[in-house]
């Protein structure tokens, strides 16, 4: 078991597993009936989010409609158990703390390196915001 | 954070529920980037969208009886009563509309229902802290104006019109305003559109950061406008700066707070032909033209107006504007040339809105990237041409 330190920006715990974007990510464009990315030119288009703990450099969208896509994830339980990004941009910070899905940043720049090579996909971890710690399980 | 005691009793529940959820967003948001405290913030603007979850929230707040100390100008639903007159307005869209009216009514905001507040009824002064959504408002404000927001989502620009407060971190602080990246313009700027193409471009080449331009010489309030709005939909910039034009870049060494840029980019007119290549449909014939995103103002309805004069068009032609404007268009005749010639002005509306669905599957034309980007989504397709052309192409039905 390896633990990483993190930064709390939208508090509560998770578990999942690990699942890595290397594009930016909207909620807006993904299906809540599914939980999966329905952006064609999206490096993840297709995959399911659902219940993982999921990895992305930064969200994008309007003021509006990252909130909209967060909470029509929230009523069909489809969405990640929770986020985990590089830069939290306002709009991506304010989603995440009103629909209460669980978002860190400042992982030390180990974990970023690992999870971009794609190392750290489908592996099991334990997100604990408040304490401010990732366990990842071996 | 430290908490100033009013603020505290608000987030300890001595203003009720919606007040203290309000304040919880606000205490969250500031710790996520270590604001030391909070700020007032002297006007607010919120994105109203009537999408679910901006009622769930509007409504959560209003229940817990919520009540907005800088009352909100907002962003546009549609305007039902006018959409009539040419479609048919869905009973569960309507509802929506009605409730989300009353929700933002019982928190006190100023329905006005309007995407460009920076030119009517909220124009803020230089160095104003402000809470301000909208991805058109947030670039014009920083940058033209020299207020200060940060890139506010709908519902936090919410949280600081009940509160009066934001945290102080981002854009409120002065060395985050400082630019990144030196861009020089090397097109000659011919007309407003160019600074749409120009806007939704940029981003590609400056990347995440504050873009300073050099070469653009006195833009029309239009063309800035424009500017913004692509900016901050082709990428994720809710400042610039204009050398020798905007307030906080006199030179550009003030642009930059004498540091040196991390990049330097030009800009030609040829990436200006590409990415329009690459934004339009191609021409051929239309079955409708849409304006208006953002609102259009009374000197836009102007050269609409004049064009169309004693004409007839050969398709249906919507222009979105303010109540204001509208108001204006009626008293100047200019709405009226417009409705003889087949065209309707509609207030309070928003393209990104479900009264639009009898233009679903349709080619229209416009001269806003910004709304042919959002509705893709909508299978609408759009060619993309300066003003000007756009109308004589409504009125010939083709482009």
């Amino acid at each position: 078991m390896k633990t990483f330190s993190c930064h709390k920006i939208a508090g509560g715990k998770a578990s999942g597993e690990l699942l890595y974007s290397e594009d930016p990510i909207c909620f807006y464009l993904i299906d809540p009936k599914t939980g999966k990315i329905i952006e064609k030119q999206h490096c993840l288009y297709g995959q399911c989010v659902t219940g993982k703990i999921l990895v992305f450099p930064y969200g994008k969208g309007s003021s509006v409609v990252q909130a909209d896509g967060m909470y029509q994830l929230k009523l069909t339980g489809k969405g990640p158990a929770a986020i985990i990004v590089r830069d939290a941009d306002t709009t991506l910070a304010a989603s995440a703390i009103i629909f209460d899905l669980p978002l860190v940043n400042r992982m030390p720049e180990e974990f970023y390196q690992a999870a971009a090579s794609g190392k750290l996909d489908g592996k099991s971890a334990d997100l604990n915001v408040e304490t401010g710690t990732l366990c990842l399980m071996d | 954070m430290k908490l100033k005691a009013e603020e505290q009793a608000m987030l300890d529940g001595k203003y009720g529920p919606g007040t203290q959820l309000a304040m919880k967003v606000l205490v969250a948001i500031g710790e996520a980037y270590d604001a030391p405290y909070m700020v007032p913030v002297t006007r607010t603007h919120v994105a109203l969208s009537n999408q679910e979850a901006d009622l769930w929230f509007a409504e959560r707040l209003a229940e817990g009886g919520a009540h907005c100390r800088v009352r909100p100008t907002v962003n546009p639903s549609f305007n039902w009563k006018q959409c009539e007159a040419f479609t048919h307005v869905e009973p569960e869209d309507l509802s929506i509309v009605k409730r989300t009216h009353a929700a933002y009514t019982k928190l006190g905001a100023i329905m006005t229902y309007d995407c460009t507040p920076y030119l009517e009824r909220n124009v803020p002064r230089f160095g104003e802290i402000l809470s301000f959504s909208e991805s058109s408002a947030t670039p014009f404000v920083n940058s033209v104006y020299g207020a200060r927001t940060n890139r506010e989502a709908a519902q936090s620009a919410l949280c600081s019109a009940v509160t009066g407060v934001t945290p102080y971190y981002g854009y409120l602080l002065d060395e985050n305003r400082a630019g990144d990246v030196l861009v020089h313009v090397e097109a000659d700027m011919q007309d407003d559109f160019d600074y749409q193409m120009l806007g939704y471009f940029a981003p590609r080449k400056t990347g995440f950061g504050v873009p300073v331009f050099e070469g653009l010489e006195n833009p029309s309030k239009e063309a800035l406008m424009n500017l913004g709005a692509q900016l901050n939909t082709g990428g994720n910039v809710a400042l610039y700066h204009i050398v020798g034009f905007t307030p906080e870049a006199p030179t550009r060494e003030a642009a930059f707070q004498g540091k040196k840029p991390k990049k330097e980019v030009t800009i030609t007119r040829a990436d200006l032909e590409t990415m329009r290549s690459e934004l339009t449909a191609p021409g051929g014939k239309i079955d409708f033209a849409l304006y208006g995103c953002p609102h259009f103002t009374i000197d836009q309805v102007t050269t609409i107006a004049e064009i169309v004069k004693g004409k007839k068009l050969a398709v249906p032609m919507f222009i979105m504007t303010s109540s204001l404007t509208k108001n204006l268009a009626e008293k100047m005749g200019y709405e009226a040339i417009i409705r003889e010639a087949g065209g309707w002005i509609i207030d309070d509306t928003c393209m990104d809105q479900p009264c639009w669905k009898f233009l679903y599957g349709k080619r229209g034309i416009t001269d806003s990237p910004k709304c042919a980007y959002y509705t893709k989504r909508r299978q609408m397709d759009f060619v993309l041409a300066p003003l000007k052309d756009s109308v004589e192409a409504a009125l010939a039905g083709e482009y």
